[in-house]
């Protein structure tokens, strides 16, 4: 986040399209791994097997993700306001309002049902005796929901590189 | 697994969500031009009505850990007017000004009340612990 703010104020090329390239890699990536990767793997694990898994991963996910997603997306606004890409007048501007889309649909994926899941399965290991059945219950929709973005990641990668490439 | 009939409140709530969401690429896909905002009025609007239907929803709900709503509820709902706040900072600083900015500013609105709502009602329906009784029925 302190990358973010020092690139927005400084609002050079180089570190705007580095932090837009490296974050926006590290989103899909992280989508397409634990939707296709860490899912199957996880149905296939044992049930304790799978509570020990998810007491380890959920916290780090709840702080990696909406640091990854936010340097990622305001970057790219920035570097779009730089280079023009974001007006109406640019030659790739349909290119945009198609990644504009694509994003508003994960986002709302993302904050209607796998921010949400991610807090309850929190909530959930912080009792005395967490209940196996919702941990499950509720991993099963966070991967799903990954794996859904994960997917519609590649249509961002395929709009990103013909607005690179012009 | 048994669980309790519930409402549509997660499906609601992400259709309130998609209809800010698109008024917002609709007024953004236009920069710079001038943009007429009857489109992006009237999905505010329906945004609007859905979040009150899914509250009206919600309140008409039995045998809910409400305690647990709320106790997740107004910590995410504190987290998101700051990044509402700071989305709407960032709108300021771009020099948004009149009926764009009015109407980004009450999407912004829906979206911190929304957000929240929808975390704590996910927390609270899988709840069987300590605020919900058992549920009965089934889904």
């Amino acid at each position: 986040m302190i990358l973010l703010i020092i690139g927005i104020a400084a609002n050079q090329l180089w570190e705007l399209t580095f932090l837009h390239v490296a974050f926006g890699a590290g989103w899909t990536i992280i989508d397409l791994f634990l939707g296709l990767v860490l899912g199957p793997i996880m149905g296939r694990m044992s049930i304790p097997a799978r509570i020990e898994f998810t007491t380890r991963l959920m916290p780090k996910m709840v702080l990696i993700m909406p640091t990854v997603v936010t340097v990622a997306l305001a970057s790219g606004w920035q570097l779009s306001t730089k280079l023009g890409t974001n007006l109406s007048a640019s030659p790739t501007h349909g290119w945009l309002v198609a990644s504009f889309i694509v994003v508003g649909v994960m986002a709302i994926i993302a904050l209607g049902l796998l921010e949400p899941a991610n807090i309850a399965v929190l909530v959930e290991l912080k009792k005395r005796r967490p209940n196996p059945q919702v941990i499950e219950r509720l991993m099963k929709r966070f991967i799903y929901s990954a794996g859904i973005i994960g997917a519609m990641q590649v249509a961002t990668l395929v709009i990103m590189t013909k607005v690179a490439t012009g | 697994m048994t669980e309790q009939r519930y409402p549509p409140i997660t499906e609601l709530g992400m259709l309130s969500l998609g209809l800010i969401v698109a008024g917002g690429i609709y007024l953004s896909s236009h920069i710079p031009q001038h943009v007429p905002l009857a489109p992006a009025i009237a999905l505010l609007v329906a945004s609007t009505l859905v979040l009150i239907v899914n509250y009206v929803l919600l309140r008409r709900v039995r045998d809910f850990a409400w305690e647990r709503f709320f106790q997740v509820g107004r910590w995410a709902l504190l987290a998101y007017v700051i990044t509402a706040g700071m989305i709407e900072y960032a709108f300021v600083r771009n020099h948004l000004t009149g009926g764009p900015l009015v109407i980004l500013t009450l999407s912004l609105v829906i979206y911190a009340l929304q957000v929240p709502t929808l975390i704590g009602f996910t927390v609270a329906r899988y709840d069987t612990s300590d605020a919900a009784p058992p549920a009965t029925g089934s889904h």
